[in-house]
């Protein structure tokens, strides 16, 4: 059984000027230990789709359907109570601005051992024995200074380290990571997902993890999803995506990479923009900006269409497959 | 060498080494020590000033050719937007000069700024922290033609906001809208047509699409390009983000606290990096393909630029660094790729 599955999940919020859908059909597993890379533009709802797992949507967001049944126990019916048990025990979540998750008035220490006291029975100098394994573990130095150390205190490399060790603290099953390198140069990017990659393996924990950038996804995940406009277009194992990307969007986003044209040339851009989510085209959402845009892609959903290991929504590699099968039948016949 | 010149057949400079700009020995430190009172300390006995500067840039010497758009790479807090900022003539250098086509800029006044004002222009990074969210954007581009040219008739910088709106891909009827009604990419948009609006010769742009989506920064990395082709604009574009560098850059001078590290064509920079910071920096870009040799580690992190380290700034990071890098500071020397480094290990032949 996956460890973690999600089925039909939709989310919308109620907004002054009506419900809008942030996510709709949202169909992905997880197993024990995997990596799983979830791409997309601002706006595309990959963030939301973090939140949602735990339930840390804000009104006026809200689950209005599916189901995100982690160890056969559906997230999303759980009393606030019952969260609180998986929440930061089971699974941990990983933000993008280390310096807004931590709390500037409280030492590293007090930090983790209020976390381990939350979850566990156990006293405060045990506490804090292991917050201190932790510390050693995300590779901080000194890291008996750093437990009476405040935030403002480390780097930002350093303090996005602290954040990952309290996200390993009680040695959860799954690590939700939210952009966990974009406020961090690339020097020190290299290191932290060096660091959490080492970490998921060592500890067979499994990742979710949401960026924007096709290079950390292509280097550290096994599974990639990647949204647009609150639904996914594509799912399938990475190296497929990243060599063999079937949908326009993927593609397209793939090509506008600096480093997929020659020095000195045009970037082959896609046209136009990711639309508010108030004003999501009928059909698929992509094809007001699609080069490959056909009559039924401006009127009808596109499904999904199983291609090699992925699955795409996308009407016109549909039509592709039905005519290779045609083929096949033609000259089986 | 070339190689390289096949790598990079398209971006080459177009005029033939006409300096622009000219940074010359540049030092800029900002006081973290409050007013006169706050600097007052009672030490043994004895009142004493003591004042604290965090040193931003230290000794930069860095030329733009006409036409070239040169690229200034290095991590936060390296001192690259403050050179940036410094040559717009926004902050005044601590010491050392800011010249443009051989005059030197850097101690005029406001007014007498003014001629080059209309020659430099600036993009920022935040294009939603750049434009005035109560101007529309039709006010937002007369602005600058109204002040720059003030005998112009109201029609004529009507003719002229168009015409550069047209040229940049915007739709005239966004004239009437304010800047909160447009997305990140729109934005940047607007923001270089202001900056174009005055015919300039010479753009500094701030990290210009560091804020923006992968689809968006291709869409206004091309319509820079096109600008510049148009236009024939010089570039000074600040970036943390090494693969628009290979992409866009003509030339790159890589930045480490306050200092420049490597300056050198971006064809010999990528294809061989010479300076210890330079190599680590370019193994650190994730990559598409997931078969590439494992990224080089530096140990530690950036000091601050309060107290900056005796000798080469790097040498505490740098896995070459012996008893002269910690003593002595390292001088940009030529390398035969036409480029220019400053590291001891480099000179002494030890790389």
């Amino acid at each position: 059984m996956a460890l973690l599955e999600v089925k039909d999940l939709e989310v919308r919020f109620g907004l002054r000027s009506g419900e809008v859908k942030a996510l709709r059909d949202i169909n992905f597993t997880l197993n024990r230990g995997e990596r799983l890379g979830v791409v997309g533009e601002s706006g595309a709802g990959k963030s939301v789709l973090g939140f949602s797992i735990l339930n840390l949507l804000s009104k006026p967001g809200y689950i209005a359907g599916g189901e995100i049944s982690f160890e056969g126990r559906n997230l999303a019916d759980l009393s606030a109570e019952e969260l609180r048990s998986v929440r930061g025990n089971r699974i941990a979540m990983i933000f993008q601005d280390p310096m807004m998750t931590l709390n500037p008035v409280l030492t590293i220490g007090e930090q983790m051992v209020e976390c381990l006291l939350a979850h566990r029975k156990i006293s405060k100098r045990d506490a804090r024995e292991i917050a201190l394994q932790k510390l050693k573990q995300v590779y901080i130095p000194s890291p008996e200074t750093r437990l009476d150390q405040y935030p403002h205190e480390l780097s930002g490399g350093m303090r996005q380290r602290v954040v990952i060790a309290i996200g390993l603290l009680m040695d959860p099953d799954i690590i939700i990571a939210d952009e966990p390198t974009t406020a961090l140069d690339v020097t020190i990017q290299a290191e932290i997902m060096e660091l959490m990659l080492e970490l998921c393996e060592r500890n067979n924990v499994a990742l979710i993890l949401i960026t924007h950038d096709l290079g950390v996804v292509s280097q550290v995940t096994q599974k990639t999803i990647v949204m647009y406009a609150g639904r996914i277009i594509e799912q399938g194992p990475t190296k497929e995506i990243i060599n063999d990307a079937q949908h326009p969007y993927t593609q397209g986003l793939m090509n506008a990479l600096p480093q997929m044209a020659l020095p000195g040339q045009r970037l082959n851009q896609i046209r136009g923009a990711m639309p508010p989510l108030q004003r999501i085209p009928t059909g698929c959402a992509f094809h007001p900006r699609c080069n490959y845009v056909m009559e039924t892609c401006k009127h009808n959903l596109p499904g999904f269409t199983r291609s090699g290991g992925c699955q795409v929504a996308c009407h016109l590699v549909a039509e592709m497959k039905r005519e290779e099968a045609a083929q096949k039948k033609a000259e089986e016949v | 060498m070339t190689t390289m010149t096949e790598q990079h057949p398209q971006r080459v400079v177009q005029a033939g080494g006409e300096t622009l700009v000219e940074v010359e020995n540049l030092y800029k430190k900002f006081s973290i020590s409050g007013d006169f009172l706050d600097q007052l300390k009672f030490r043994g006995g004895k009142i004493v000033r003591e004042r604290e500067f965090v040193h931003a840039i230290n000794g930069v010497n860095l030329n733009v050719q006409r036409g070239e758009a040169l690229c200034v790479v290095g991590e936060s807090g390296c001192g690259k937007s403050t050179v940036a900022r410094t040559v717009m003539g926004l902050l005044s250098p601590s010491s050392g000069a800011i010249r443009y086509r051989g005059e030197r800029i850097d101690n005029l006044s406001d007014r007498q700024l003014m001629p080059y004002r209309r020659k430099m222009q600036m993009i920022f990074q935040n294009p939603y922290a750049s434009l005035n969210p109560r101007m529309t954007i039709e006010e937002t581009l007369q602005e600058p033609v109204r002040l720059h040219n003030p005998q112009w008739s109201a029609t004529e910088v009507r003719d002229k906001v168009h015409e550069v709106m047209f040229s940049v891909g915007i739709d005239p009827s966004w004239g009437e809208r304010y800047s909160h009604e447009f997305s990140g990419g729109q934005r940047q948009r607007i923001s270089i047509a202001r900056a174009l609006a005055v015919d300039p010769e010479f753009i500094v742009a701030d990290e210009p699409i560091s804020a923006l989506d992968v689809s968006i920064q291709a869409q206004v990395l091309n319509l820079m390009m096109d600008a510049q082709e148009q236009r024939n604009l010089t570039y000074l574009f600040i970036t943390h983000d090494l693969s628009v560098v290979e992409h866009f850059g003509t030339r790159v001078a890589v930045m480490y606290l306050g200092t420049l590290c490597e300056l050198a064509p971006t064809g010999t920079l990528f294809a061989q990096p010479r300076h210890p910071y330079t190599q680590a920096l370019l193994s650190a870009i994730p990559r598409l393909e997931d078969d590439r040799p494992g990224h080089i580690k530096l140990k530690g992190e950036v000091p601050t630029p309060v107290n900056l380290p005796s000798g080469c700034v790097f040498h505490g990071r740098c896995p070459y660094a012996n008893e002269r890098c910690q003593r002595e500071i390292p001088q940009l020397i030529a390398t035969d790729g036409g480029g220019m480094v400053a590291c001891h290990a480099v000179d002494e032949g030890r790389i």
